[in-house]
């Protein structure tokens, strides 16, 4: 039987939900033997090399790079998943999402107490990408399959729903695995 | 008060209730759990927040404003209710901000621990990111409106377990907000770290400061256990 496809990306999420992954210690020769990884920090393809059987979504989206990183994912992927609170709800980063924009940048690169900016302008180059009005969870961008709660969700509730899924059995976790923090 | 039992039935299951009980304590005390949320022990019932909706001869009540009468028929563990009990829980995370992770009473939050009882790994509705005021004017106090759910258990345990009057809504519908009974913030009113108000708070909405994260992960009260799950009794054998 043919290995299935996983590809895993970072959104607006600070990498501590692939940390989580990487903590099934190792489990991790176990999923290797199951799996091979299509795009992914792991092996560091930029692109998407072909249909991916099930795809990991870590934090929201905050810019138009992450909004089309999203899209690419759900248009190669069967089943995608939102995989911790930043990429269910926004997260950490949608705390600014009770503030406008426009005064987010003025903390950021003008006003804020630490700030070093001799230019006194907000950064546009066309290469960093424009930021969206707020923060939206990726269900609220593209129909997701199943969340995984948790900040980040356990190294055993990650490998709960990955083996539950790559084995064909319905994703039912224990009251354990399942926790917003 | 009578010594009359009120015999009905929840879900076809035998209660018998003393007079003056409502549903839920009714059901509490036989063993069956009604979840509940803005209904606190010792105080009285608001009918707020409507999680604890059951069908009383097919009418939707509150069971914890609904007194026991003989003969009623409840239901309370159906996939309706269920349903309705999870959308609730839903728009209560929407309506807020609720980062649970970082929040001091995450393991321990009632809401929390309700969306955990209906498995809930997402809302179904979006979210609103309201802009909420904090005040931690207080030493040894703060509230965290960005996590209220105006159950208004603090407004009645000031008044009924404090003799106070600390807290209040104001405000109506989505601009709706508890206040303090002072012009400038909690700290300018009588409220003492000692309240009872204080614990009543279902969320992390009313915390006490420099206690926070006390309990570590896996055993906060309800990291391995169902909210609830201390009321739930088998039925008896009959």
């Amino acid at each position: 039987m043919a290995k299935a496809k996983v590809a895993t990306t970072s959104l607006c999420g600070c990498f501590g939900c692939h940390m989580s992954l990487l903590d099934i210690d190792e489990r991790i020769l176990e999923l290797i033997e199951l799996v091979d990884f299509d795009r992914s920090p792991i092996n560091d393809f930029k692109e998407i090399q072909g249909p991916v059987d099930i795809g990991l979504i870590e934090g929201g989206c905050a810019n138009e790079e992450n909004v089309k990183v999203l899209q690419e994912f759900r248009r190669h992927c069967k089943v995608l998943i939102s995989v911790g609170d930043c990429a269910i709800n926004g997260g950490i980063p949608a705390m600014r999402n009770m503030v406008p924009l426009a005064e987010c940048y003025e903390e950021a690169f003008l006003k804020g107490p630490t700030v070093v900016n001799p230019s006194g302008k907000v950064p546009d180059d066309e290469e960093i990408p424009l930021l969206l009005d707020k923060v939206y969870p990726a269900h609220e961008v593209v129909k997701m399959d199943y969340h995984l709660p948790g900040c980040p969700p356990s190294a055993d509730t990650l490998w709960a729903a990955l083996t539950a899924l790559l084995t064909g059995k319905p994703v039912d976790l224990p009251y354990e695995l399942v926790k917003y923090d | 008060m009578s010594d009359r039992r009120i015999a009905f039935t929840i879900d076809g299951r035998k209660i018998e209730a003393r007079a003056g009980q409502t549903v839920l304590e009714a059901a509490e005390e036989a063993g069956v759990y009604v979840p509940r949320l803005c209904w606190m022990k010792g105080l009285t019932p608001a009918g707020a927040c409507r999680v604890c909706t059951v069908r009383v001869n097919g009418r939707p009540q509150s069971a914890c404003t609904q007194p026991a009468a003989p003969g009623m028929i409840v239901e309370n563990d159906t996939e309706e209710l269920r349903e309705l009990r999870r959308d609730v829980i839903d728009m209560l995370f929407v309506e807020g901000n609720h980062f649970c992770m970082f929040c001091e009473k995450s393991g321990a939050c009632e809401l929390q621990a309700l969306a955990y009882r209906f498995g809930i790994a997402a809302p179904k509705y979006p979210f609103m990111f309201p802009r909420r005021e904090l005040d931690a004017s207080h030493p040894d106090i703060f509230i965290d409106r960005n996590r209220c759910i105006l159950c208004g258990r603090c407004v009645r345990a000031s008044q009924e377990l404090d003799g106070k009057h600390v807290f209040d809504f104001v405000g109506r519908g989505r601009d709706k907000r508890i206040a303090v009974d002072a012009e400038a913030g909690l700290g300018d009113t009588d409220c003492a770290a000692t309240d009872r108000a204080i614990d009543a708070c279902p969320t992390g909405s009313l915390l006490r400061k420099r206690v926070g994260f006390a309990v570590p992960v896996g055993r906060r009260e309800f990291d391995r256990q169902p909210i609830g799950s201390d009321i739930e009794r088998p039925a008896a054998a009959e």
